[in-house]
């Protein structure tokens, strides 16, 4: 079946209909991954975006619910050259087409990512509209130009608190602003216990739980729309626990302590973003995923210094504060793994 | 200026010739060096054997030294030149190897050189099998398990430890023979207890089989503060038993999921923290296909071949930046070149496939063992690049130049499933043809992933293509499903041929439905930030990324694979016609599609279309370009094949027009060419069939040369010597469809000369005249040439310039030419006039100093050789005579018959130079890898017309204290003429039988000339093969013996052979 993708600018693409074939507006960006389809489509970071593959396969080696990064597809749909016909892998226990279906996503096949991905480079994010129908443009603008991502929050964070690897000395508190997997697992594999809250948590609750540590979770959309969040953070900071910041959380804990955030032309989404560690002098070859930055110029130097740097385009991709024991990064730490363990040797 | 201060002088060593394992991609790695030293302000001293290279040319380098590439040679030079360090990481295993052994004998320390990049505990780490297993073990990381054991009971024992299958390898055997693999105990009992009986020492290793395991490599690079990424990633379609250099590879790997990914880089990250390698580094993994159990294969602290493909696949210079990385930046101070904004210190992603086929020998080997397994075969590879996996496989099969373009073999297609089924065990050459023939006789994909251990992802890739041919011969032709066909990589040629229509018709479909080629960029970094890199490879997705521009712009052909007749040379030929048309203010525009060579660097011409070289691709090209002209006579013959074809699409031809060509392969028309200029050539005549070729060659008399028309490195041509040989040998020619007669030529016994040489219309000049020491029968390319003639009186120079003056006006040749002529009985004659560049052009451009291309290229557009400065006819002679020795690679490809004929088999050269000619020849055979002792013992065995002619060869040898062996003929007849020799009675048994002597070491040389007929059953076939395994030299003409004999006579040692700086010539 054809379906189209409409653009803002008023771009249209045309392919092949794949998962479930509802209408669906979103934010279109772009994955530079080449490996890495099932964790990148189920991180609640995407939540509300439609994910362009820059890879031209996808779904070579089918789908392992083993690796899912939370509980199902966030993405709202997915952009894709080709999906493999004769997936393979020994641990696969579905394919591309079904993973979507079972989590009622939309998407394309067969259009031009190369193309779509240097439309979004030199015009930026873009919003967009997939459909089988394009005689209506006009609504399709509109539906488009209304679009907004509301609230991700709510979409994002657990409904209540949950304790994983109970009785271990050292206890980590982690406020959900829609957490992956891979970082409670990376805790759980340092011999801590890990309480996840909602993000609606209040600050009481969390630190009723007399944690050694905090960790803001990584998460969708604008950070300036985490009212609540940034409050509840600025309250855990006064506590002096020692706290850690993942991507969003590295933002809100920033516009918490007074910085600004801004939003990247298209987004820093990929496996292979170099982040320079200015103290070590060591650059670290990063996943990331994210649309806003922490403004260098926003900064408090006197409260806070820059630990890293994104080598591509010089923006913020780490701090650490210096009157308390808080540092944050803003790419993933699975390929850094020597963070978590600096985590661990604050508390 | 280097980070390491100290550094101002630099040893670079080079691979050496091109041999089977070893081929043009040090070429590639060794320029990239020797570029970036010399931008470094650096003085680069180089050595290597090769003088095909690009990287021994003399913008490449202040110092050259085209010497042999041993311990002493380099120490000589070490000891001239004084370097302060030495590059070992860009010279193959050969470079790496020669460094290590002069590192360890203390003489670098003794000379205060430091070694560049990776350190020699590293090197050691990573080279060393035990201490690679210690290091691997000390960091956890699983290796192939191993043990060295004398008894049954200890095989079974330490079977039972790593769990069955286990492979046996009995040591000290030849060709590895008594070894096997054991699925059961009492298998093992079987191979494990023949194998030590076979083996001289009693001894076995029994190793863990991984065969069938995912074969993945990575391409990895760290620096001295130890920033380290993965540049690409690898999965070789063939799993772990077929060695790497002989499977085909995708790039990016394909079927792991990222925890597979994840598990197998940090592996290799953590491999090369623990090497403390400085520069690029490949790391070879096998993966259990249903676990998550993998092992370390190898890993290679240097570059290699898969860092050729991986930096092709990529757009990531890895050879730049390890050399930079060498002289101490560090990978976050080292520019992202393709980008120009973002740094080096970052992992490439891609947004296509690379798909990797590797070229093999077979078709010049009929006798040869095509079955692939841990020794590497191939002399070269292609790379395709494609948006989907289809579409990559495709263009690779058409660029091998096999006269294939779609996955189907006739003679596979007339087998019954039954014998199919049976073919996808075999591990062959044909297997991507067994296995498109299998998915046609409808055998599923599992059973054909389960027979060939290939994994379904792969197999499900061909499945689609031969559902397409179905569609297209079955269906009605439609837009989508032409689009469908071009996606997958179909030609118009072969869509027509399926479809029942012209191809014509096709492509007029295409322009009426708008389906066209378009060019999309490689950039590092799928399109995330702009790119300045102009490398560009064909979809048929919309959008064409490739902008025009409106400079005076023209086209280069490259040559395609590295193959025996066809090598680096035209590599060579076509990266300084693209600098000459450079320098004359063109853009320049190069096509090809070997990952191995410097001319598919990006930063070599001005845009690089990385595409097959046929018709079609080509002609996509020229459409989007629309360039002012083309010039084929750099790209041998894949370039020349093209010419009509550019013709015929309005592309001007730069230089000798295509006509003009024609004129020198055509027989009638060359003939009367030559007639026309009063030169003699050989009497002959063009047949088709076996009948008319017999009556032939009796009129001419025999020995008469058959051969196909439109060759190149003699493919198929032999001399036949009576009318049952005729009758092989174009039985044989004809097995494969010819368009064009075959030839039928008197062979003439003579001289050998070769000329190259430039002709502008009204002059022509000559850099110099080349002599083969084996007199004509041998090809060329086989041909120890030397420069200049040493048999050539003036007279017959003075006619073989007039000739090439003739003959090159006669055929109105702008540009260069090469022609070959023997000299019998005081008359020249002229055999061949190539219309082109030949294998001759670099050596003879640096031996003479005259910088035949760059001449040549100015030629071609329209420039006069009076005003070039070079003057006009022969050029001044050298005081240095210069050696050109063939290498072989026999011993890599089982079964191959090692005697020389007319049929071209070598895969590389090496050169000699020196102001004498026994120094050179000794330097060549040095260079060539021949073990030259000075005494020792010669076995002689030779057909009955040589026995006259071998006597004073014996003679001389025996002369000089040598012992000579000959089987009963040949000693009989030696007796007869007072040369006593020692007797083989048993060739095959026993005591004193050949086989007995040669693998014992007692025979130094062999010297044995084939009797008639290529049968593989002979006697002396198979001595040939014994001496070939045993790296013992063995020639099979009387001329290269004598050649020898004149290396040896003066006694000369290595060690007082003074190394020439080529430069200084």
């Amino acid at each position: 079946m054809v379906g189209y993708l409409v653009l803002e600018n008023g771009e249209i693409f045309e392919g092949e209909r794949i998962g479930v074939t509802k209408d669906t507006v979103c934010e279109v960006v772009f994955n530079t991954s080449m490996v890495g389809y099932i964790e990148t489509f189920t991180d609640p970071s995407y939540l509300g975006q439609g994910i362009v593959m820059t890879y031209p396969l996808i779904g070579n080696y089918g789908v392992m619910p083993e690796d899912y990064e939370s509980d199902k597809i966030y993405a709202k749909a997915i952009f894709v050259h080709e999906v493999a016909d004769f997936e393979s892998n020994f641990r696969s226990k579905s394919n591309l087409e079904k993973f979507l279906r079972d989590y009622k996503i939309p998407g394309l096949s067969g259009i031009n990512t190369r193309k779509l991905t240097r439309m979004l480079r030199d015009a930026g994010t873009m919003k967009g509209y997939l459909t089988s129908n394009i005689d209506n443009i006009d609504d399709i603008m509109q539906k488009i130009k209304e679009y907004k991502i509301e609230n991700p929050v709510e979409y994002v964070t657990c409904r209540q608190a949950k304790t994983y690897g109970k009785g271990k000395s050292k206890k980590v508190a982690v406020l959900d602003c829609g957490v992956k997997h891979n970082l409670i697992n990376s805790l759980l594999k340092r011999d801590v216990e890990v309480t996840v809250f909602p993000a609606t948590a209040e600050p009481e609750q969390i630190l009723n739980l007399r944690p050694n540590g905090i960790l803001i979770s990584n998460g969708p959309g604008n950070p300036m729309d985490y009212k609540k969040q940034i409050k509840t953070i600025q309250k855990l900071y006064d506590s002096k626990i020692p706290m850690f910041g993942v991507a969003l959380g590295h933002q809100l804990i920033a516009i918490a302590k007074g910085a600004k955030t801004e939003k990247l032309k298209y987004g820093h989404r990929g496996p292979n973003h170099p982040v320079k560690d200015l103290k070590k002098d060591r650059v670290h070859i990063t996943s990331q995923n994210h649309g806003y930055y922490v403004s260098e110029d926003s900064l408090d130097k006197s409260v806070v210094e820059i630990s890293h740097v994104s080598l591509n385009d010089n923006t913020v991709e780490g701090l650490r504060y210096k009157d308390n024991k808080v540092f944050t990064i803003q790419f993933y730490p699975e390929d850094a793994d020597y963070i978590y363990d600096e985590f661990l040797k604050m508390m | 200026m280097p980070k390491y201060k100290s550094i101002k002088k630099v040893l670079v060593i080079g691979s050496g010739p091109i041999i089977i394992g070893q081929a043009a991609e040090f070429d590639y790695a060794g320029t990239q060096a020797c570029r970036e030293l010399k931008k470094e302000g650096l003085e680069v001293v180089l050595i290597n054997s090769n003088p095909a290279t690009i990287m021994t040319d003399k913008n490449m380098a202040d110092k050259i030294y085209i010497e042999p590439l041993t311990v002493e040679t380099v120490k000589k030079i070490i000891e001239i030149e004084k370097p302060d360090s030495i590059l070992p990481n860009l010279g193959g295993q050969t470079g790496l190897n020669l460094a290590m052994e002069l590192e360890e004998a203390g003489f670098l320390k003794q000379m205060n050189v430091k070694l560049l990049g990776t350190g020699v505990d590293g090197i050691r780490n990573a080279e060393d099998r035990q201490c690679f297993k210690d290091m691997m073990e000390a960091i956890n990381e699983p290796c192939i398990a191993s043990k060295v054991v004398h008894t049954v009971e200890d095989a079974v024992e330490f079977t039972k430890e790593i769990g069955l299958p286990v492979i046996i390898r009995p040591a000290y055997t030849l060709g590895g023979t008594g070894g096997g693999i054991a699925y059961t105990m009492e298998e093992l009992e079987e191979i494990a207890g023949s194998g030590i009986r076979m083996s001289r020492v009693n001894e076995i290793l029994v190793e863990k089989c991984i065969t069938g395991w995912k074969e993945i490599e990575f391409e990895v690079m760290r620096d001295r503060k130890g920033n380290a990424i993965a540049i690409c990633s690898m999965e070789n379609i063939d799993p772990v038993g077929v060695h790497t250099g002989d499977s085909i590879v995708v790039a990016p790997a394909q079927t792991l999921s990222n925890v597979e990914y994840t598990m197998l880089k940090n592996s290799a990250m953590k491999i090369i923290e623990a090497l403390k390698i400085e520069g690029g580094c490949n790391v070879q993994f096998a993966l259990h296909p249903t676990s998550f159990e993998y092992a370390v294969i190898e890993v290679n602290p240097r570059v290699s071949r898969s860092s050729a493909l991986a930096s092709k696949a990529t757009g990531y210079p890895i050879a730049k930046v390890s050399s930079k990385i060498a002289l101490g930046y560090t990978l976050d101070e080292i520019k992202n070149e393709v980008t120009g904004k973002t740094f080096a210190c970052f992992e490439p992603t891609i947004d296509y496939v690379v798909v990797k086929v590797p070229k093999w020998p077979f078709k010049k080997f009929l006798t040869a063992n095509r079955t692939l397994g841990t020794q590497m075969k191939a002399t070269g590879e292609v790379m395709a690049i494609a948006p989907n996996l289809e579409a990559g496989l495709m263009k690779a099969i058409r660029s091998l130049e096999e006269n294939v373009e779609y996955l189907r073999l006739d003679s596979l297609a007339r087998l019954e499933k039954n014998d199919i089924e049976e073919k996808l065990r075999q591990v062959d050459n044909e297997r991507l043809f067994v296995i498109a023939e299998a998915i046609r006789k409808e055998i599923s994909v599992e059973r054909i992933s389960e027979l060939t251990t290939i994994d379904r992802f792969f197999i499900g890739a061909i499945y689609k293509l031969i559902k397409m041919e179905k569609e297209l011969e079955f269906n009605q032709m439609n837009s989508k499903m032409l689009e469908k066909a071009k996606k997958l990589g179909f030609t118009d040629k072969i869509i027509a041929k399926i479809s029942g229509k012209t191809e014509d018709e096709i492509r007029k479909l295409r322009e009426k439905f708008g389906i066209k080629a378009n060019f999309k960029l490689v950039d590092t970094c799928a399109a995330e930030f702009e790119a300045q890199t102009p490398y560009y490879y064909s979809s048929y997705d919309d959008e064409c990324e490739s902008k025009p521009s409106n400079k005076k712009k023209v086209m280069v052909l490259g040559s395609g694979p590295i193959r025996i007749g066809q090598g680096i040379e035209f590599d060579y030929c076509s990266v300084h016609g693209v600098w000459a048309l450079k320098k004359q203010g063109y853009e320049t525009i190069i096509v090809n599609n070997n990952p191995e060579t410097v001319s598919t660097d990006f930063d070599i011409a001005d845009k690089l279309y990385f595409e097959p070289l046929t018709r079609e691709d080509v002609e996509n090209i020229v459409n989007t370009e629309k360039p002012d002209g083309a010039i084929v006579q750099f790209g041998g013959q894949t370039a020349i094949k093209l010419t009509k074809a550019l013709t015929e699409m309005g592309v001007k031809i730069l230089g000798t027009q295509e006509v003009d060509m024609d004129r020198a392969e055509d027989r009638k028309e060359f003939d009367e060419a030559l007639s026309n200029c009063g030169i003699l050539r050989p009497k002959g005549s063009t047949i088709f069939t076996v009948e008319e070729a017999k009556m032939v060659a009796n009129k001419l008399g025999y020995p008469v040369l058959v051969r196909p028309s439109y060759v190149l490195g003699g493919q198929g041509m032999a001399i036949a010597y009576d009318d049952r040989e005729i009758e092989t040998y174009v039985n044989e020619i004809n097995t494969i469809e010819q368009e064009h007669p075959i030839l039928v030529d008197k062979y003439i016994l003579g001289r050998e000369v070769e000329v190259d040489a430039i002709c502008d219309g009204d002059d022509i000049l000559i850099p110099g005249i080349m002599e083969h020491l084996e007199r004509a029968g041998v090809h060329s390319g086989d041909s120890i040439s030397v420069y200049p003639t040493q048999n050539v009186t003036l007279d017959q120079e003075e006619k073989i310039i007039e000739y090439t003056e003739k003959i090159a006006k006669e055929l109105n040749i702008i540009g260069i030419l090469n022609i070959q002529f023997i000299i019998s009985e005081g008359e020249v004659y002229i055999i061949e006039v190539n219309p082109r560049s030949s294998r001759t052009v670099p050596y003879i451009s640096k031996v003479t100093n005259l910088p035949m291309i760059d001449v040549a290229t100015n030629v071609i557009l329209g420039k006069k050789l009076k005003d070039l400065g070079y003057g006009t006819g022969l050029y001044k002679k050298s005081d240095y005579i210069c050696v050109k020795m063939p290498v072989f690679s026999f011993e890599k490809i089982k079964n191959a018959d090692t005697s020389l004929g007319p049929e071209m088999k070598s895969t590389g050269e090496v050169l000699g130079v020196s102001k004498k000619f026994e120094n050179a020849v000794l330097k060549a055979f040095i260079g060539s890898g021949a073990n030259v002792s000075k005494k020792g013992a010669i076995l002689i065995t030779v057909r009955d017309k040589d026995k006259a002619e071998v006597v004073p060869i014996a003679e001389r040898f025996k002369a000089k204290g040598f012992d000579i062996y000959a089987t009963s003929g040949t000693a009989k007849y030696l007796k007869e003429n007072g040369v006593e020799s020692i007797v083989i009675e048993k060739l095959w048994e026993g005591r004193n039988s050949i086989i007995d002597l040669i693998e014992f070491g007692k025979i130094n040389f062999v010297v044995n000339t084939p009797t008639k007929g290529k049968q593989s059953n002979r006697d002396g076939f198979k001595i040939r093969r014994m001496a070939v395994e045993c790296k013992i030299p063995c020639f099979t003409s009387l001329d290269t013996a004598w050649a020898l004999y004149k290396a040896i006579e003066t006694g000369i040692e290595e060690k007082n052979l003074k190394p020439v700086d080529i430069t200084k010539i």
